[in-house]
C-alpha cells in the first residue's frame, strides 16, 4: 500500500482492511482448498473417515464444525514428518518446537509458505511503526525456534535491515544496542527487562540509547509487564502472537491502538472455544484458540489446538483493520482447573496478587476433594516488603488476598502465607498448581 | 531511647521456632528477649538481641523474612498497680499501642521491663519525657556497652 492515509495508518497489505463479508467468502473458499489439499495426509484421512467427513463435500465455513481437531499429541504421534502435505523435494526449510517429552514437533515449510510468513510477520512490524530505515536488534535466539528467523525475514521484508544478534550474552547484546544505536528491539519480554536490569548492572540506562520501540512475543506477558518494559527501556511495546505448529510469530500482532492482536485472518480460520465441551465461547470470553492455516503448503493443520486461552474482540478497531483481535494469551487451558464447577486459571490468581501488592510473590495453588467438595488452598510466600511485625497487618494482608482471589475467580480460596523459599521451584518455570484430585483419580 | 527489634515470619509447624534460635546461637548472638504471636496458620516471631544487625544477616543467610522494628523498654514498677500507672500515662498521652511484652533485667531478674510497640515509636519518646511516672530504659541498660 502507497497511499499515504495507509501509511498513516500502518497498514502493510489491502487483505487487512477486506469487508467482512469478502473475508468470510475468502476464507470459506480457502478451507475448501486446505481440506483438499491434506485429505491425503494419514492423519487426516483417518481422522476425516472417522468423523464422517467427506473431503468433497466441504464446501465452505458452515463445514468447519464437523471437521476434526489437531492436537499436539498427534504432531508428536506423527513424528518426525509424517503431517507433510506436499512431496519432501519441496521442502525449504524445517522448524520446530521443544516439547517437555524431549522430541520437538517439526513443521516444515515450502518456499511459499516462506515468503508468505515473512510477508506475515512484515504486517505486524508495519503496524508498530517499523520503516525500511530502522535498524532492528533481534535478540531471539536462531534455530529450530521459530522467533529468530520469522522476525529476522519479515524486517528484511519490510526493508529494514537487521542485527541478528540471538539469544544469550547479555552484556554483549547491551554492547550492540549502545554502539549500533538500533531503533527497535524483537525479543520476549522477559528477556527485554533481564537486558534493562543487567543495563543498569553495567552502567547502561537503555532510556538514554535511541531505542524507540520493541517487538516482544514468544511467551505469554501481562500489561504490568508491557508498563515495566515501557518505563525500564523508555520504548513503546508491542505483543505479538504465534506458534510454529500455526506458523511461528505472525499469527496475530497489536495495531497502533493495542487494543489486542490482529488475527491475519485472511490466512488462519480462528476458533474460541471451551476447552472442555469444544463448543464455543461467547465473544468476550476466554476460551482455547483453534486455529486453521488456509494456505500453507508443506504442513497446514485443520483445526490445531493450540491450548493457548484467550478472548476474541471483532469490534471495530479505530485502525481501520476489519481482522478479529485476540487478548494477550491469559493462561495454557491445560491449567486450567475445574473448581466446585467454575473454570479458574492460575494466571487469575496471579491476577489478584498483583492487585494486592503491587508485584506477584511465589505462590502455589493446591488443590484437594477430602470429601465430596474440592478444596483450594494458595499458599503465598511472605517477602520482606509484606511482612510486618504486627500481627493485625500480617491478617489484613491476608484477607485482602483472600477478597481480591474471590473477586477475581469467583470462588473462595483459602489464603495461607508460607514463609519464602518453600514452594518448590524447578528450573526457570515456577510450578503453579498441585492437583491432589487427580493422584486419587 | 529506641531498641531495634527483630521479627520473623514463622510457619506454624514443628521445627520452625528452633531453626532461627540455633542460627543465632551458631553466630553466638544473646538473645536478650522475645515473645511469639500466634495463629492458626502462621506466627510472628519477635526478638531483642545484642547486635541485632549482625542478627538480621545470620537470620536472611538462614533464609528468614526479617522486619526491623523500634520499641521502647519500659521500667515498670514492681508492685501493684505498677503498670496501669504506666498505661495511665500512656492514655493520658494519647498513645496506642500495637502489642507488649514483659521480662526481666538486672541482677536475679530485679527488674521488670515490658517492651512496647507503639504505633508512632517517635512520637511516644517526645510525650513520655513530659511523664516522670514513666522511665524508659536506655538500650545501653539491656542491651550492655
Amino acid at each position: 500500500m502507497s497511499t499515504s492515509a495507509s501509511t498513516q495508518r500502518r497498514i502493510r497489505d489491502a487483505a487487512e482492511l477486506l469487508p467482512r463479508q469478502e473475508l468470510r467468502a475468502l476464507q470459506g473458499q480457502r478451507l475448501r482448498e486446505v481440506v483438499a489439499r491434506v485429505a491425503h495426509v494419514p492423519f487426516y484421512r483417518e481422522a476425516f473417515a472417522r468423523s464422517g467427513v467427506k473431503p468433497d463435500a466441504v464446501r465452505g465455513l458452515d463445514d468447519l464444525r464437523r471437521l476434526p481437531f489437531t492436537t499436539k499429541k498427534d504432531l508428536r504421534d506423527g513424528y518426525p514428518l509424517q503431517f507433510l502435505a506436499v512431496p519432501r523435494a519441496e521442502v525449504a526449510r524445517i522448524h520446530g518446537s521443544s516439547g517437555t517429552t524431549g522430541k520437538p514437533t517439526f513443521m516444515a515449510y515450502t518456499r511459499r509458505d516462506l515468503e508468505l510468513w515473512s510477508d506475515l510477520c512484515a504486517r505486524f512490524l508495519v503496524a508498530g511503526g517499523m520503516e525500511p530505515h530502522h535498524l532492528v536488534h533481534v535478540a531471539f535466539g536462531y534455530g529450530l525456534f521459530t522467533g529468530g528467523f520469522g522476525l529476522h525475514y519479515g524486517i528484511e521484508k519490510v526493508g529494514a535491515a537487521v542485527v541478528p544478534a540471538a539469544g544469550g550474552n547479555t552484556p554483549r547484546q547491551l554492547m550492540l544496542l549502545r554502539d549500533l544505536a538500533a531503533d527497535v528491539l524483537v525479543c520476549t519480554p522477559s528477556y527485554a527487562l533481564h537486558i534493562a536490569e543487567v543495563g543498569r548492572a553495567e552502567g547502561i540506562d537503555l532510556r538514554e540509547l535511541p531505542l524507540a520501540f520493541g517487538h516482544f512475543g514468544g511467551e505469554p506477558w501481562t500489561e504490568e509487564m508491557r508498563a515495566a518494559i515501557e518505563d525500564q527501556l523508555g520504548i513503546q511495546a508491542f505483543n505479538n502472537y504465534g506458534l510454529s505448529e500455526v506458523i511461528g510469530p505472525g499469527v496475530s500482532g497489536e495495531c497502533p491502538a493495542r487494543r489486542g492482536m490482529h488475527i491475519q485472518e485472511d490466512h488462519f480460520l480462528v476458533e474460541c472455544l471451551d476447552p472442555e465441551t469444544l463448543e464455543p465461547v461467547p465473544e468476550g470470553k476466554a476460551g482455547e484458540l483453534v486455529f486453521t492455516a488456509l494456505t500453507k503448503e508443506a504442513m497446514p493443520l485443520v483445526r490445531y489446538r493450540t491450548r493457548d486461552l484467550a478472548s476474541l474482540d471483532s469490534t471495530p478497531c479505530p485502525c481501520g483493520r476489519t481482522t478479529i483481535r485476540m487478548s494477550r494469551v491469559i493462561g495454557r487451558s491445560d491449567d486450567m482447573l475445574i473448581i466446585r464447577g467454575v473454570n479458574v486459571f492460575p494466571s487469575q490468581v496471579e491476577e489478584a496478587l498483583l492487585r494486592v501488592e503491587g508485584t506477584a510473590p511465589h505462590y502455589l495453588i493446591e488443590v484437594d476433594r477430602p470429601g465430596t467438595l474440592d478444596n483450594v488452598v494458595v499458599k503465598v510466600e511472605v517477602r520482606p516488603q509484606d511482612f510486618s511485625d504486627a500481627m493485625r497487618e500480617m491478617v489484613g494482608l491476608r484477607d485482602r488476598i483472600d477478597r481480591e482471589i474471590h473477586a477475581v475467580t469467583g470462588i473462595r480460596m483459602a489464603v495461607e502465607l508460607v514463609a519464602p523459599g518453600t514452594l518448590q521451584r524447578s528450573e526457570g518455570k515456577a510450578k503453579r498448581v498441585l492437583d491432589h484430585r487427580k493422584e486419587k483419580a | 531511647m529506641k531498641i531495634h527489634q527483630l521479627s520473623l515470619f514463622l510457619e506454624n509447624r514443628p521445627g520452625q521456632l528452633v531453626a532461627p534460635c540455633r542460627a543465632l546461637a551458631k553466630a553466638g548472638i544473646d538473645i536478650v528477649t522475645s515473645s511469639l504471636a500466634d495463629t492458626a496458620q502462621f506466627g510472628i516471631f519477635r526478638l531483642v538481641v545484642k547486635d541485632w544487625q549482625k542478627a538480621k544477616q545470620v537470620l536472611e543467610a538462614a533464609g528468614s523474612v526479617v522486619n526491623v522494628t523500634e520499641v521502647l523498654a519500659i521500667e515498670v514498677p514492681d508492685r501493684p498497680g505498677g503498670l496501669a500507672g504506666v498505661l495511665e500515662a500512656f492514655d493520658r498521652a494519647a498513645l496506642g499501642i500495637e502489642y507488649m511484652y514483659a521480662f526481666t533485667s538486672g541482677q536475679r531478674g530485679a527488674r521488670a521491663i515490658c517492651i512496647f510497640r507503639f504505633e508512632d515509636p517517635d512520637k511516644a519518646v517526645a510525650a513520655l519525657r513530659g511523664s516522670p511516672e514513666v522511665r524508659v530504659v536506655e538500650s545501653e541498660e539491656i542491651l550492655g556497652k
